[in-house]
């Protein structure tokens, strides 16, 4: 039950891009993927879903290569949200969510529809479901493209006989999102890991929210992990400041997570 | 802003009203009327051997019907096209089938007759449409082939590839003209014009088999083609086949206009308004626009069909002036629709 890559290496354009990535992702955590701009975030995202291969190196999902798994098996318990993805054509921004149920058209549920509802509910954009998406505010259209992830990996397989973890991985949910809904978007994608036991990871860039919402944070910087673990402890005050070059002073809250000034 | 729209079914129950409207009025109008009453009374069969039945059924029905095939056939490419294009202003022209069968055809009527001197007359009109089949098919080929990277069809690599070769092919069609004979020129230009003139029995038939094929197959392609609204890297992630995809749209695409063009020549601006016009009051999944399309597809073409053989009559107006006539202004509208939107 892990999706991992091993010493996976990736180049474009004559450099190497991710030099040897060995790490281990197990449901039921929200992992933040965090690194300055360049470090290889969205590169590792891309081999965690197959959507690019590694030049070198292996990606295990359960200890399988994810490539011969399959699009459509991949599809049934992957969902993948795109950091920003423009939509052809005039679709409402409920045809958009439901086309996450894409995968899963042979064998239906019950619900299909109330799984598209419950989705853009969950994701605060049911009201908006009606409008055509391209003229929604990029906030919005990433709240829609979360409810389309989330109503693609929405129920455990019909027929699944344990042992196979649905997985969400996010590049960059909270981007475009306001401050009140990066908060109910985190904590919806941590409700779902703790409650579902749904693997997540997201590339995140707000060390804060990633202390506050994530359990364990892979840190990349040149292409490599330079740490992973347990998020408070991968996030030292000393680590940010020679990965970022940014000095930042702990503080304690009220309700006991730790946060960062940044100087 | 939310989206008016008509459910699907009353979409395409509208689609085919407008189809069998068309139908009436082609099949009533022409170089001989035949009164809207006659006309009922021989479709129920309680005519026999009148020379207006005689009229209908060799000459108009298979022209009517050809009219069908051929709009249904561009109306149902151009969706393919669009969707696969992931544009609205995409054509099925794009990818050479017109232009490689305006070649082929002008091949054959320029050095046809000096190549095989001995073909007879009707194996010629044949020749001259298995020769066009041949040419859209080929140059879709060429273009589909070019356009193969690392990482499969590359849709822009397709698009730009298919601007280069119908340019090629455009220089070759010039050259033929301009050593054709006065009478080659004159049926080059006719050909290029797009007539339904020419439809025999025998041929309607095997148009409208393809077409028909066509049609079905395009419509298992909607929910993929949905799906590719998102991006190709999305659909992906959903499951979807991109490659198998972009084969089966491409070769749908080029058998059907490939079939169609043969018969009549060019027919302009029909595949790119009948998916646009069906966007615009059913909304964009495809499951709705690729069948709309082909309905509407074919009531423009009967349409177009009806008032060119009676305009100017007894001359015949090229059909495909006037689906340019029609559809360029058209065509315009959408853009400032576009425009106005971005």
């Amino acid at each position: 039950m892990t999706l991992q890559c091993v010493d996976a290496r990736v180049s474009a354009g004559g450099r190497e891009l991710l030099h040897g990535i060995t790490a281990t992702l197990r449901p039921g955590r929200f992992t933040a993927i965090l690194g300055p701009n360049g470090a290889g975030k969205s590169t590792l995202l891309s081999l965690l879903s197959a959507q690019r291969r590694p030049d070198a190196g292996q990606v295990l999902l359960d200890g399988q290569p994810v490539q011969a798994l399959g699009a459509h098996a991949l599809a049934l318990r992957r969902a993948v949200m795109p950091q920003e993805s423009a939509v052809a054509f005039d679709f409402t921004a409920r045809e958009v969510a439901e086309l996450g149920r894409y995968p899963h058209r042979k064998q239906p549920t019950a619900d299909e529809a109330g799984i598209v509802e419950q989705a853009l509910a969950a994701t605060d954009v049911a009201a908006l479901a009606p409008r055509i998406f391209n003229t929604l505010s990029g906030g919005e259209k990433a709240r829609v493209h979360l409810a389309r992830a989330l109503a693609q990996v929405w129920a455990p397989l019909p027929n699944d006989t344990g042992g196979a973890a649905r997985w969400l991985l996010l590049d960059e949910p909270t981007a475009a999102l306001d401050l009140a809904h990066q908060h109910q978007a985190l904590r919806l994608l941590r409700g779902w890991a703790h409650g579902q036991g749904v693997g997540v990871a997201a590339v995140l860039h707000d060390l804060n929210l990633a202390l506050r919402y994530a359990d364990d944070a892979l840190l990349l910087a040149h292409g490599e992990a330079a740490s992973h673990g347990p998020v408070a402890e991968v996030l030292t005050a000393e680590r940010i400041a020679r990965i970022w070059g940014i000095d930042c002073t702990p503080v304690q809250t009220g309700d006991g997570v730790l946060q960062y000034l940044f100087n | 802003m939310t989206a008016p729209r008509l459910a699907p079914r009353t979409a395409l129950v509208l689609g085919l009203a407008l189809v069998l409207l068309a139908f009436m009025a082609g099949a009533a109008s022409g170089a001989y009327p035949i009164a809207p009453a006659e006309l009922l009374r021989m479709l129920a069969g309680g005519v026999q051997d009148t020379p207006a039945q005689l009229v209908f059924l060799n000459i108009r029905l298979p022209r009517l019907l050809l009219g069908v095939a051929a709009g249904a056939g561009l109306g149902v490419a151009g969706a393919l096209m669009q969707g696969l294009f992931r544009n609205p202003l995409a054509d099925p022209g794009l990818i050479g089938i017109s232009s490689g069968a305006a070649l082929a055809a002008g091949v054959v009527i320029v050095l046809g007759t000096q190549w095989f001197p001995a073909l007879p007359h009707t194996l010629g009109s044949w020749t001259l449409m298995l020769a066009a089949f041949a040419g859209g098919l080929g140059v879709t080929l060429l273009i589909y082939l070019f356009a193969q990277g690392p990482s499969g069809t590359h849709i822009g690599l397709m698009l730009l590839a298919g601007v280069a070769v119908n340019a090629v092919a455009a220089a070759g069609l010039g050259y033929l003209n301009f050593i054709a004979t006065d009478e080659q020129l004159r049926n080059i230009q006719f050909w290029l014009l797009g007539s339904l003139g020419g439809a025999r029995w025998s041929a309607v038939a095997l148009v409208a088999a393809l077409v028909a094929v066509a049609c079905t197959a395009a419509l298992a392609w909607a929910r993929p083609l949905n799906a590719i609204a998102l991006g190709e890297a999305q659909a992906a992630l959903l499951g979807v086949n991109v490659e198998r995809v972009k084969r089966a749209a491409v070769v749908i695409t080029a058998l059907a206009v490939g079939a169609v063009t043969a018969t009549t020549g060019i027919i302009g601006f029909v595949g790119l308004i009948a998916p646009h016009w069906v966007r615009l009051v059913a909304g964009p999944d495809h499951r709705v626009v690729l069948p709309g399309a082909a309905l509407l597809g074919a009531a423009l073409v009967l349409a177009a069909d009806a008032v060119a053989r009676t305009v100017a009559q007894p001359a015949e107006l090229p059909l495909g002036v006037l689906t340019a006539f029609i559809g360029g202004p058209m065509f315009l509208l959408m853009l400032r629709r576009f425009r106005s939107r971005v």
